[in-house]
């Protein structure tokens, strides 16, 4: 038998990249594949069986050999065989996929966070020690990453097959995905949802790097402003200090160590404040009202980018005091300069 | 074919054989004669020539997106042509053929024959659906020359109502009527099966593709509004500006996909569910035995409509829903799957002491157990929460419906169509060249789709333009693959069409089935039945025909 030369270079080059399964390079891939195994075996057990019987009663009761057919009405007990294993079968399939769910969807609790913006059609991440990246992700391998992400136009989905996650990034919400990698290695970010034009464009690449290596990497390449710094920038051109300036008698309630708090809202409910509260209550404030203060806060939606958002919420999540809110405070009514982290460029 | 043994194709002498005088065909002429029909067995035909149009319309996108695939770079077509290259065929294979396709044909034709009726209960409301049908496919036809439409055919918000510049609204009306057409055809199925069975045709001894039928009706009458409606609102906020789905005037994008979700999925039963009734005959007939647990195989019907109503959210697993609501369509998803089991397991048994012959539409039959098969159970993978997060959105989930939708319901509706050939026409198809378009088919399908379902879990996504380079050596398969499946769609649109005059005479019954379609004359008469039958037999009951045989002979001879 003779392979064309070119097919079988083909084929080599095929298997050797072991075409068949992506490559497990976070902690959760060895779960998501062991799940995959076994339904792939019930699947062949399934497709073994209805083959056999099919091709078994055909060759047994072909016409040629069984002339007259014996007519058979059913059978209760094979009826419920065959609902029970199959019931049975699926269930343990839902039980441990929803296993998984929860363990893909459950960041651990030290997990450090970075933001993805996404728009058509590249992705933006946002690390809040100030470094910023397009189409490129980079990540330690070792420690949990959770990623919080948001889109500023339309679905889009941020997909790492490698680490067989997944999650769908929406226009207006935040939503979250955490991994942690294992091998380091460049891997693929693709846009799974599609997005319009140039939807299969909307790809990068993730780098793992072991701990020390991403440590060089975040020196090399912050842009001397942390998110924080720059939602602080932000709180003070807005104007943002002139309420929640943490005096007793301010117009706005008081914003330090109010992240991860129980708030009690004017309309009775109790919410926790995370990142989609803050955001939500800086777009729509009048459904967001602190109990004991006015609704007197005017809407900022379509004032300030989903980056200028994710800004702002890094420097609330990081005001344990009003220190810092009061000396901007100071700073913008006054000419006096700011005592500023080297390299901060003034508002 | 040698023997008698191999073969229950039993025709009339073909020299002495003639085609009926007087028929649904010749009874009147011309083409006004067809436009103006009330009678259901003209209205399936003209079904049939559009949806066969459609068909090879989408067929032509489809061969177009993996010629474009072949290679890694994006070569062949511009990334908006490709775009709307699968938003076409998507918006035309699923609402203009897969949808219509065995009810609007065989069952429109076959349903008040079955049950023993002269026609539908509304003949002109079902004339109003293929028209409805048609002006929902001209527009359709309207935005592909005017520009074409790239939304998907899941018209996702707010993509499709602020970012893109095409023909949405134009497809969604087209859509939106087209809509109405299947709504017609299932309220029309109901109300007939309701109310004009012939005597003695309890609903026990209805044959099981008239329950399929029933079940899919059902889901057409309470799915469709819902699509109606979330068109409809799509189409206001893009020209309007309404703000129901849009998050910065406080609208909720998801609500978008619940809503179109609602109906879709219940769709894919809509599209399935029939071709489950076309398997039931055929492998009853071509084992000359009754179905396995007929109760059994009518329930998971009804069974399957009912629930499928609560799974939509399964397409929404990665979406950011709350996880405990994840967590009961997750479950409700398992659940859904066992019916359709249990048809697989009773169809297998219906074989067990048969007397089984290979004719054509029993080729297809095995084909679609078989597919099916893999395709269902790829489904269990989809419904396993943790499992969809990494397959869901890539090829996997392309593979995973082409293999229900194409391996299942194509397969289906060859079959079908291969069966009832005979009694729509009264002419044989040439059966050793359906057998090879039936095999071809089915090597094609499976070599086009089940190198997809590997590209899906390496992770490629689905209604990419571009690929990583790695991928190519799958994509060339699944091209070759397709190449071999177009040559088996192709085939049968060739020979049937020969067969309409060059066939053998069919004569009533070739296949000696049961159905009430097939004690009366091929190409029915105008009313079907010259008397209106009484039943006195269930379905299947191949000894009442034995006797009904000899006792003809005696009368005649």
């Amino acid at each position: 038998m003779h392979i064309s030369p070119v097919l079988w270079q083909f084929l080599v080059k095929w298997l050797h990249a072991s075409a068949l399964f992506p490559s497990e390079a976070s902690t959760i891939a060895p779960y998501t594949d062991a799940l995959y195994f076994f339904l792939l075996l019930i699947t062949l057990i399934g497709v073994v069986l209805v083959g056999a019987l099919v091709f078994g009663f055909s060759i047994r009761y072909r016409a040629a050999r069984n002339p007259v057919a014996t007519q058979v009405e059913g059978s209760t007990l094979l009826e419920a065989t065959w609902t029970i294993i199959p019931l049975a079968l699926f269930l343990v399939t839902f039980v441990w996929g929803a296993l998984l769910y929860f363990r893909i969807y459950t960041p651990p609790t030290n997990s450090m966070n970075i933001y993805i913006v996404g728009k058509q059609w590249m992705w933006k991440a946002e690390h809040p020690g100030g470094q910023h990246e397009i189409n490129a992700l980079h990540v330690p391998i070792g420690r949990p990453v959770q990623l919080t992400m948001i889109s500023q136009d339309v679905f889009h989905s941020f997909s790492i097959p490698d680490f067989r996650v997944k999650r769908e990034v929406i226009p207006g919400r935040y939503s979250t995905v955490w991994f942690e990698a294992t091998d380091a290695g460049t891997y693929h970010i693709f846009c799974t949802q599609y997005c319009g034009t140039a939807h299969s464009a909307m790809i990068g690449d993730i780098v793992a790097m072991s701990p020390e290596d991403y440590e060089s990497w975040t020196k090399q390449s912050t842009s001397g402003m942390s998110l924080a710094q720059n939602g602080e920038r932000l709180f003070a051109s807005m104007g943002c200090n002139s309420c929640h300036s943490g005096n007793a008698a301010a117009r706005g309630p008081n914003l330090a160590g109010v992240y991860g708090s129980k708030l009690q809202l004017a309309n009775g409910s109790q919410v926790l404040v995370n990142d989609a509260y803050l955001r939500d209550a800086i777009l729509n404030p009048s459904q967001h009202v602190t109990a004991g203060y006015a609704p007197i806060m005017p809407t900022y939606q379509g004032q300030v980018s989903e980056d200028g958002l994710i800004d702002l919420v890094e420097y609330i999540k990081t005001l344990d005091n009003n220190y810092r809110v009061q000396q901007t405070l100071t700073t913008s009514q006054s000419d006096k300069v700011a005592p500023t982290t080297p390299g901060m460029v003034k508002p | 074919m040698s023997g008698t043994t191999s073969t229950i194709v039993n025709l009339p002498d073909q020299r002495t054989a003639t085609m009926p005088k007087r028929d649904y065909l010749n009874n009147e002429h011309g083409l006004l004669s067809w436009l103006f029909t009330g009678d259901h067995k003209r209205i399936a035909i003209l079904y049939l020539i559009s949806i066969t149009f459609f068909f090879f319309l989408g067929g032509i996108f489809a061969g177009l997106i993996r010629l474009e695939l072949l290679t890694p770079q994006p070569d062949l077509v511009a990334s908006d042509t490709y775009n709307k290259l699968f938003s076409l065929h998507g918006i035309i294979m699923i609402f203009l053929f897969l949808v219509p396709s065995v009810p609007a044909t065989l069952g429109n034709f076959l349903i008040p024959i079955m049950i023993g009726a002269k026609d539908l209960a509304f003949p002109k409301i079902n004339l109003l659906s293929w028209y409805l049908f048609m002006t929902g496919g001209v527009l359709t036809l309207t935005a592909l020359v005017t520009g074409g439409v790239d939304t998907g055919w899941t018209f996702t918000t707010p993509l499709s109502t602020h970012y893109l510049n095409t023909n949405v609204v134009t497809a969604a009306t087209g859509i939106f009527i087209a809509g109405f057409a299947s709504i017609f055809t299932g309220l029309n199925f109901i109300v007939t099966i309701h109310r004009m069975r012939a005597p003695g045709m309890t609903w026990f001894r209805m044959p099981l593709f008239v329950w399929a039928n029933y079940a899919a009706s059902i889901l057409m009458v309470l799915g469709t509004p819902v699509l109606a409606i979330s068109l409809v609102l799509v189409a206001l906020e893009r020209t309007l500006g309404l703000g129901v789905f849009d998050p910065t005037k406080g609208g909720d994008p998801l609500l978008f996909q619940h809503l179109f979700w609602f109906y879709s999925h219940p769709a894919v039963y809509i599209m399935i569910l029939p071709g489950m009734g076309v398997i039931s005959e055929v492998i009853s007939t071509f084992s000359r035995k009754r179905i396995f647990g007929y109760t059994a195989v009518a329930f998971s019907s009804v069974a399957i409509a009912l629930f499928g109503f609560f799974v939509w959210e399964h397409h929404m697993f990665i979406m950011g829903v709350s996880n405990y609501s994840a967590l009961v369509f997750s479950l409700l998803t398992m659940l859904v799957a066992v019916p359709s089991a249990i048809k697989i397991f009773n169809w297998a048994f219906t074989l067990q002491k048969g007397s089984i012959t290979f004719e054509t539409p029993m080729l297809y039959a095995f084909a679609f157990i078989g597919l099916f098969t893999i395709g269902g159970m790829t489904g269990v993978f989809l419904g396993a929460l943790g499992m969809d997060i990494h397959l869901t959105e890539t090829y996997f989930i392309v593979a995973h419906f082409h293999y229900v939708m194409v391996g299942g319901m194509l397969m289906a509706f060859l079959g079908g169509i291969h069966f009832w050939w005979p009694k729509m026409f009264g002419r044989m198809y040439p059966e050793s060249l359906s057998k090879l378009s039936a095999v071809t088919s089915f090597i094609g399908f499976n070599l086009t789709f089940m190198p997809q379902f590997v590209l899906g879990y390496l992770g490629m996504p689905r209604r990419y333009h571009a690929y990583p380079p790695e991928f190519q050596v799958l994509n060339v398969l699944s091209t070759a693959g397709a190449t071999v499946l177009g040559v088996g769609f192709l085939l049968p649109v060739l020979y049937l069409g020969w067969s309409l005059k060059y066939g053998a005479i069919a004569g009533n019954n070739p296949w000696q089935a049961t159905g009430l379609e097939w004690q009366i004359q091929s190409p029915p008469l105008t009313e079907n039945f010259t008397e209106i039958p009484i039943v006195t037999q269930d379905a299947y009951d191949y000894e009442w025909l034995a006797n009904k045989t000899e006792h003809e002979v005696t009368t005649v001879g």
